[in-house]
């Protein structure tokens, strides 16, 4: 590892100032990611600004009844919050899918926003990869790229997003608050990570030094239903193949409001505005839901190893969102 | 710089730590713990598993820096934390106990050497034993588990360990030696 200087700012502004003077520092939540990346040589930042400590550890209602989560509550503590499991039981279910209990008592809200990709080539310094050293090339496209992306990659990178979490907020219209030495600016969930393009090497499109200080939910939609749910290798403790988070409210039998964001399919959180447009006012059958995922689907551009991602993710949706529409009719909370 | 923080109720400090040192390094190499193995170093094995300000973490990910003022628990201080917690009830700890609790290694309740927790007394009846590496960070995890869950289904179980493996016992004698200490715990009531 690098030799880096630590510093535990008391105060935001103090950890803004520190990192808009270090072009190669970073900020430190939980360490979970970073501490790691030091570790194998991916990341070598000159400067850590410890930001776990401030004061952004509380989880409030917002005024219009939403919920303000800030950025230092652990992912254990946020998922076993009471009103995230009452009002918004697609976060809880995420947070707990994700990680082992060590690492989620680690990792903080922000932390988990901008972990980087699992990809194997990234993680290997001794390996080509566009996003750890622009221009190197992207060996996965022809590698090991079972796990990879299938929607929105690009002939330079196609990695995945690896957080549950995000999956969770961006089906949940999450709005992020991030700090600045030229203010505070609120970003939308869904523009925070970016697609790959030809600058793969960006994953969001924050800009250096800002700092996420908290994430923001809407309120809940009354009688809306939510849920996460995650296929991977084993039952605990594995990266998602494809995941999906949705929300779903139906009024007399009809689509009223529908939010689908699938996860490790992409390098963002992968909101299916497509499916959720041809749902709207639909019946909230099987039949429109297969429909409208398989128009989602449709944009899927697999590799060699990992066509299996479509189908799994589009039953996953499907299944979910009968499940979702039959709670409904049910009454069941 | 120099790191202060609590380890096993004792006040610690270490001087000249490097900004790069791990909390598992500080504890093994300058603080004389070596209960907490050092295995992958990624996070991934769980085997570094202490507690830090109460939740187990994978003290290998912990930046040094990153535990000034806070308090640590290792597997050496888990007989003294077993004795501090006492005669529990079966529905568990409350929370507020848990923060409460504070090791005394020097008072009269201090754990005598080789006194265990009831735990480690588990894990060795079961036969969860083997090559010993992963124990450690096992015992931490397992003891918090039943600190906050004291009748863990075996679902709860699997979860709650998912995060620290194992390489000899199949986890079948690891599940017998927590059930085991979870009913050894609803008999002292």
């Amino acid at each position: 590892m690098k030799t880096f200087q630590y510093e535990r700012p008391a105060d935001a502004d103090t950890a803004v100032a520190l990192l808009a003077d270090a072009p190669t520092g970073a900020y430190l939540g939980g360490g979970t990611n970073l501490v790691d990346l030091m570790k194998l040589g991916v990341a070598a930042p000159d400067l850590l600004v410890d930001v776990s400590r401030l004061p952004f550890d509380a989880v409030e209602e917002t005024g219009t009844g939403g919920l303000r989560i800030g950025a230092a509550v652990r992912n254990s503590t946020l998922a076993v919050h009471p009103l995230v499991r009452e009002r918004y039981p697609v976060l809880s279910q995420a947070l707990l899918s994700g990680a082992s209990t060590q690492l989620r008592n680690a990792a903080t809200v922000g932390g988990n926003l901008l972990q980087r990709t699992r990809c194997p080539y990234f993680q290997d310094v001794g390996k080509p990869c566009n996003k750890r050293r622009p221009g190197t090339g992207c060996p996965a496209r022809e590698g090991a790229h079972r796990d990879l992306a299938v929607l929105g990659a690009s002939e330079h990178c196609v990695a995945t997003n690896p957080s549950d979490m995000a999956v969770a907020l961006a089906a949940l219209d999450a709005i992020v608050d991030v700090a600045s030495g030229h203010g505070p600016r609120r970003v939308p969930l869904t523009d925070l990570h970016r697609l790959p393009g030809d600058a793969p090497d960006r994953d969001t499109t924050l800009r250096h030094g800002e700092l996420i200080t908290a994430v923001e939910l809407p309120p809940p939609m009354p009688g809306a239903r939510s849920a996460y749910r995650k296929a991977r290798d084993r039952a605990s403790y594995a990266f998602a193949l494809a995941s999906v988070g949705a929300v779903l409210q139906v009024r007399e039998g009809l689509v009223h409001h529908v939010r689908v964001a699938f996860g490790a399919l992409a390098a963002k959180p992968w909101r299916a505005r497509t499916a959720e447009e041809a749902l709207l006012g639909e019946p909230a059958t099987t039949a429109s839901f297969d429909d409208a995922v398989r128009h989602e689907l449709a944009a899927a551009r697999p590799l060699r190893d990992n066509g299996y991602k479509v189908p799994l993710a589009r039953r996953m949706a499907v299944s979910m969102l009968t499940e979702l529409a039959a709670a409904s009719a049910g009454g069941t909370p | 710089m120099r790191v202060t923080f609590t380890v096993n109720g004792r006040e610690q400090e270490a001087d000249d730590v490097w900004e790069g040192e791990s909390l598992l390094y500080v504890l093994r190499e300058r603080m004389g713990l070596p209960g907490s193995k050092n295995a992958c170093e990624q996070g991934e094995c769980g085997s570094c598993t202490v507690r830090l300000d109460d939740v187990p973490v994978c003290s290998c990910l912990v930046a040094a820096g990153q535990v000034q003022g806070r308090e640590v628990v290792t597997v050496e201080g888990l007989a003294d934390q077993a004795r501090e917690r006492g005669g529990r009830a079966t529905d568990g700890t409350t929370l507020d106990q848990a923060k409460g609790w504070q090791a005394k290694p020097h008072g009269a309740q201090a754990a005598q050497p080789g006194q265990l927790a009831p735990i480690q007394q588990a894990f060795i009846d079961a036969g969860a034993v083997q090559c010993g590496f992963c124990t450690p960070g096992l015992l931490v995890a397992a003891d918090e588990l039943l600190e906050r869950n004291s009748s863990p289904t075996d679902a709860d179980i699997r979860e709650a360990l998912s995060g620290n493996l194992c390489r000899c016992t199949g986890y079948e004698k690891i599940l017998d030696a927590v059930r085991l200490a979870a009913a050894r715990q609803d008999e002292v009531v």
